[in-house]
């Protein structure tokens, strides 16, 4: 009974997917290839938010600038015409730099702002988004000089809206893709014909060690000191600003790579759209797989990664099927995401309250 | 001296006023049309000053700035819908929409009050997401709602409700056109302004009654109200009733001078730019006044307004949006990352 | 010439905002030795650790005078982790633990044990791996020191505050350099066994070559554990003497002990006042944080002052918020014979209490508000007072602005007019408007909680004097809760002192300081029955 209660999110999230995938109609294999390829590409930009969690700065809706900083490298190896999969590695390294600064920035403000992290973080998602649109529209091929004028818009100033990333689409995904063979026994054959993207899902994994080696690490003791309470880590002489602009640095440059890996698999960026949604989606992943504002752990990104994303699948096809209208399905997820959010930020003020009476 | 005029201005709306001079001077030095965009800017700024009105009272009774206002404009979208739906027309259906939608907002603003009062500390992040969650869930409602009315409706067999109706003919420009008159070349919404002003002069005697009062006690100072015998959370609830009726209200005056009422995601970031406003006027997450909102209402949108036709001619390119999503959000930022209250009287 | 002594401190002295805390206080303490800091609220002791320990709070209000030597080394401290660097350990008042991290942890925090990794060789230490068998090693080592025989990777929420407070003293006694261990009211919180156990941990601490300053209200504790005893009163040092040499009585005295001359003292002969009592409190239990109350009876009769004194913590400030409605409470209490309803404000308001709070800015005013409205902000909402009449009623702003003129001259408030935010003000002033406020309620019974902490002399005694004046002219009952046992003597007809939430006594102004002082100390039963024994 406990762990019903313990894992109320997960489980109301296994039903309504369950339920959705019954009305959807959908075939096991497509839904399996499917949500494969998302937890490949997704979980990534999910897992970059449990350190500043676990640094007690919540749920980190900048990592928006993350994305943006994935997408300016992203740009780069377009422009210069870098490809394959040293295009890809090329836009990681790059990605670096742009993404330690904003990392850095936003844990300055962050520290102006300490109990409103996720407010600011939110809000400073929408200002950096107009910051890059003015980058982006206005500054290139004005200020910033580009010589491929088919990436520009027609009056030569601004990226157009979509730039075709096929130059290194798929470069991980597609090693050692593999499908499972020869296995017969039920349940499990099914995996004989989903695609498996072993190369990310590897890289997926080694992050996911390296998160937990982190946490095993001085600088990852002090993460969950200043989590549990800043001033008592202040008085053990722990530099608590800068322990959490660290943390808030790690989140973002993890955002900018997963941002990376999951434009190699859509194989091109939206330039003004690819990262808006980042932060909610990523968010309401976490929060879906049972994470608080407080708490978040490996699995519970994994499992709220492939939750959502499950119900990302099943929601147009079973809203049409159920409401005969598909888009009430896609404005069911969208109102899902918003909503688990609103609603975990709720009980956790509301506990919070309550734990001070 | 000089330094504390500075401080009662503020520095952001320093800057924003010079910036706004400046984009008049262009504008003159381009020979843009200055009565059009000086008529523009009156009824730009009656048309939203209700919206940034409505954040005062949760921001006086402590709640700050009211991320919620979504739960109030939905409702005054249904009353809007519903007075076309029924066929009415001009003043009818303008006192029809905000008939409906004022208690319809109130309804909602108690609920969305209840919410508030479970989230002290965090009201502007659940009120964001919980104003956007409802705003999605509305999407739904307008795809899936019973009306019939052929102005409304997809014409050809689609789902639901418009983006955007159009009220030609309905009460576009109802209140704007009444007792309008002009100065030279600039229109004045004299209606849209008397509506306004008229909004103002209530608020201002409400928040001067007893209640009032109690609101702006709770607001100060918690624990001072609650030693005064007052009950903190029916205040801030009272409080939210009020700013949900008015964002209600206030979005139907907004679509009849816009001439559309825009349904599905239109609502979604509608309480940022009240709040932005409001912040430009020089109020702080704690404290605001009507001439704040007021002046913050008209900084703004005189800004947007002129804005865009600056520079389409100084740049051939559409800044103008941009502008606002950098000025509303940065203003935002601002008022958050400042210390709470000023510094110890010590 | 003798060992040097592990710490000297030499004339210390410290000034916040031009008031004198500290005078020229001069001690020494020796190696393996326990020095105890007696003295009452506001004495010094405080601003004497935060010198000690480098606080950044001393720092920041211009530093202080004197010098401090450890192990005959002249040091300066500017900051806690400078004290930590020098062997100086500190147990706070408030646990400083993570509730989520293990003991372990918490006894290492900031201190882990590390090795170094691949990582750490390219970016630093901070990627260093934890060694946590070496980190539990040590902190077994430590709990075993002093008799803590739990298991080390217990997580400290749940754990018992005795618990705690041992964890405490292990972090600061696995700091291999500690030469230096500060107890800050370490008893306060424990039972009487715990207390007992600490004490005995104390005698490990010390055989190991360390020496404690240790600080407590608990007087029998003091003469059992210390080697020296200091007496600090008003900033100044009134005695340095020893267990052998002293009793409870005399530094109970010492603790109090100041010279009052009788024409100070205004409170009137008990006999003058007759018997009728405007408020009967009957087995009171208030739930305040810090400053709980835990069944006090005591009668008020109409027209006296009466004073609640007694140390912090001990639960004085609990009795008027409690009867006022801000803190949950049980009990009976009867006003003028009628019952009142408890936990409920506005109740009492309507009854003729008002309430000055000793949590002046955060209860008392309304900081960014006008001095006029914070005047009658409160009576508009309870009397309706200083509203316009007619069917919509709205705030009054010229009768208020008249109100409040009146008021400012006659409480002397200095500002530069009734519209001025009182977060400007001085906390005398704050303080006068925060009495204008609650006479502006016309009330018959009158609490003020604190009413001249913080504040400087002059408005001390205008206020002390207006209090007096509204008793004598107008008849007002006033319950006047202080920690300044001067200020209660000097206006007071009575004095209950509080005691771990119940009521030790009543005094009259004139008793002895020995009184006042076992009072307080909670020794004044068990010493008057050792005497009539």
């Amino acid at each position: 009974m406990k762990l019903i209660q313990k894992n109320i999110v997960p489980i109301v999230f296994i039903i309504l997917c369950t339920i959705g995938f019954q009305y959807s109609g959908l075939s096991w294999i497509f839904f399996a290839n499917d949500l494969m390829t998302r937890l490949a590409r997704n979980s990534f930009l999910v897992i970059s938010l449990i350190i500043p969690v676990l640094a007690g700065m919540g749920l980190n809706f900048g990592i928006v600038l993350g994305a943006m900083a994935g997408q300016f490298a992203a740009f780069i190896t377009v422009v210069h015409n870098l490809t394959g999969i040293g295009g890809f590695f090329a836009a990681c390294v790059m990605a670096i730099p742009f993404a330690i600064l904003f990392g850095w920035l936003t844990g300055i403000l962050f520290n102006k702002a300490k109990g409103k992290e996720m407010i600011t973080g939110l809000i400073l998602g929408f200002f950096a988004n107009g910051i890059y649109q003015l980058v982006c529209l206005i500054f290139i091929g004005w200020l910033i000089p580009i010589s491929n004028k088919a990436l520009l818009l027609p009056s030569g100033v601004g990226f157009v809206n979509t730039l075709d990333l096929k130059i290194w689409q798929y470069a991980i995904d597609k090693f050692y893709v593999f499908r499972a063979r020869g296995i017969d026994i039920p349940v499990l054959k099914y995996l004989n014909n989903i695609n498996i993207p072993v190369l990310t899902l590897t890289i997926v994994v080694l992050l996911c060690i390296a998160v937990v080696l982190l946490f095993r690490t001085k600088l990852g003791q002090d993460f969950r000191a200043v989590g549990q309470n800043r001033h008592i880590a202040e008085i053990a002489g722990i530099k608590v600003d800068r322990v959490r602009i660290i943390a808030v640095i790690f989140s973002t440059v993890l955002a900018a790579w997963g941002q990376l890996i999951f434009l190699q698999n859509i194989g091109n960026v939206q330039v003004y759209g690819s990262h808006v949604q980042v932060g909610t989606f990523a968010v309401a992943a976490l929060l879906i797989g049972g994470a608080t504002v407080s708490k978040a752990t490996i699995g519970q990104a994994l499992l709220g990664t492939v939750l959502f994303h499950a119900l990302f699948i099943v929601s147009p096809l079973a809203g049409k099927n159920l409401m005969g209208s598909a888009q009430v399905g896609e404005y069911f997820r969208v109102f899902i995401a918003y909503g688990v959010i609103g609603i975990a930020l709720a009980l956790h003020a509301w506990q919070r309250l309550v734990k001070k009476q | 001296m000089g330094n504390s005029l500075l401080n009662r201005i503020g520095i952001p709306r320093l800057i924003i006023s010079l910036f706004l001079a400046f984009l008049v001077a262009s504008a003159f030095s381009y020979g843009l049309p200055m009565g059009q965009i000086f008529g523009a800017m009156l009824t730009r700024f009656g048309m939203n000053a209700l919206l940034v009105l409505a954040m005062i009272p949760t921001i006086q009774a402590g709640a700050g700035p009211n991320f919620g206002l979504p739960f109030g404009i939905i409702c005054g979208l249904i009353g809007a819908t519903l007075a076309i739906e029924l066929d009415l027309r001009d003043f009818t259906a303008l006192f029809f929409a905000i008939g409906v939608s004022v208690p319809l907002g109130a309804f909602a603003g108690w609920l969305y009050g209840l919410l508030l009062n479970r989230v002290k500390g965090q009201e502007m992040t659940v009120g964001t997401y919980m104003g956007f969650s409802i705003v999605s869930l509305m999407c739904i409602f307008w795809l899936m709602a019973p009306y019939t009315s052929p102005e409304m409706v997809w014409p050809y067999g689609g789902d639901g409700l418009r983006v955007t109706v159009v009220l030609d003919g309905r009460m576009e420009q109802l209140l704007d056109k009444l007792w309008s008159f002009t100065i030279g070349t600039v229109r004045i919404p004299t209606g849209l302004l008397v509506v306004t002003a008229i909004c103002c002069v209530l608020l201002w005697i409400f928040m001067k009654t007893r209640t009032g009062l109690a609101m702006s006690i709770v607001g100060s100072n918690p624990r001072f109200a609650e030693a005064s015998g007052l009950n903190v959370n029916k205040y801030r609830l009272i409080a939210s009733v009020i700013s949900c009726a008015m964002g209600a209200a206030g979005i139907v005056i907004y679509s009849q001078s816009y001439g559309f009422i825009q349904l599905y995601q239109a609502p979604l970031y509608m309480a940022l730019y009240s709040v932005s406003a409001i912040l430009i006027g020089g109020a702080s997450l704690q404290r605001a006044t009507i001439t704040q909102a007021l002046i913050g209402t008209f900084l703004f949108n005189a800004l947007l307004v002129i804005a865009l036709p600056v520079a389409n001619v100084a740049m051939d390119s559409d800044i103008s949006e941009i502008m606002r999503v950098i000025i509303s959000n940065g203003i935002i930022l601002y008022a958050l990352t400042r210390k709470e209250v000023g510094g110890d009287a010590r | 010439m003798t060992a040097t002594a592990r710490l000297e401190m030499r004339n210390i002295g410290k000034e916040y905002y031009g008031n004198r805390v500290l005078k020229g206080v001069s001690f020494t303490l020796g190696t393996g030795r326990v020095l105890s800091l007696v003295g009452e609220n506001g004495a010094g002791k405080s601003t004497l650790m935060n010198i000690l320990f480098g606080m950044p709070v001393i720092h920041a209000t211009g530093g202080f005078d004197g010098e401090i030597r450890l192990d005959g080394e002249k040091v300066v401290i500017k900051s806690p982790e400078e004290a930590m660097k020098l062997g100086i350990g500190m147990v706070h008042q408030e646990f400083m633990l993570l509730p989520g991290f293990s003991i372990t942890e918490n006894i290492k925090l900031n201190r882990e044990t590390t090795k170094s990794s691949f990582l750490s060789r390219l970016f630093g230490k901070s990627m260093k791996w934890l060694d946590m068998p070496a980190m539990k090693h040590d902190a077994r080592e430590s709990m075993d020191a002093i008799g803590l025989g739990i298991d080390e990777m217990l997580p400290v929420k749940g754990l018992p505050v005795g618990h705690m407070q041992f964890v405490e003293i292990a972090r600061e006694l696995d700091k291999k350099n500690i030469r230096l261990l500060v107890l800050d009211e370490p008893t306060a919180v424990l039972t009487e066994n715990d207390a007992e156990k600490l004490l005995e941990a104390m005698r490990i601490l010390t055989d190991k070559g360390i020496s404690i300053l240790f600080i407590s209200h608990r007087l029998d504790e003091v003469m059992k554990a210390s080697d020296k005893i200091v007496v600090l009163r008003d900033g100044e040092q009134i005695a340095e003497t020893t267990p052998s040499e002293t009793t409870i009585e005399k530094i109970a005295e010492l603790m109090v002990g100041r010279k009052i001359e009788s024409g100070e003292m205004r409170g009137r002969p008990v006999s003058s006042i007759r018997d009728e009592y405007i408020l009967q409190i009957k087995d009171l239990h208030v739930a305040m944080p810090g400053e709980s109350v835990k069944g006090v009876t005591l009668d008020v009769k109409q027209g006296e002052i009466l004073g609640i004194g007694g140390l912090a913590g001990q639960g004085k400030i609990g009795i008027p918020n409690g009867i006022m409605g801000l803190f949950p409470s049980s009990g009976d209490v009867l006003k003028n014979g009628l019952p009142v309803r408890l936990n409920d404000a506005r109740f009492a308001l309507d009854n003729g209490m008002a309430f000055v709070s000793e949590d002046r800015r955060g209860t008392g005013l309304l900081l960014d508000d006008s001095i006029e409205f914070n005047i009658v902000a409160t009576a508009t909402q309870i009397q309706g007072k200083y509203m316009t009449q007619g069917k919509i009623r709205i705030l009054d702003s010229k009768g208020m602005g008249k109100y409040a003129q009146q008021l400012i001259k006659e409480l002397d408030i200095r500002c530069t007019g009734p519209s001025q935010l009182t977060r400007r003000l001085s906390g005398g002033n704050q303080q006068k408007v925060c009495i204008a406020r609650a006479i502006t309620l016309a009330p018959n019974l009158l609490f003020v909680s604190e009413p001249t902490r913080g504040i400087d002399i002059g408005a001390k005694k205008l206020i002390l004097d207006h209090l007096v004046k509204l008793n004598r002219e107008n008849g007002l009952t006033i319950i006047m809760t202080s920690s300044e046992l001067a200020e209660l003597r000097s206006i007071c007809d009575r004095i209950a002192i509080v005691y771990q939430g119940k009521l030790e006594g009543i005094l009259l102004p004139a008793d002895s300081d020995r009184d006042f002082g076992l009072m307080m100390a909670g020794e004044y039963h068990k010493f008057h029955e050792k005497e009539a024994v």
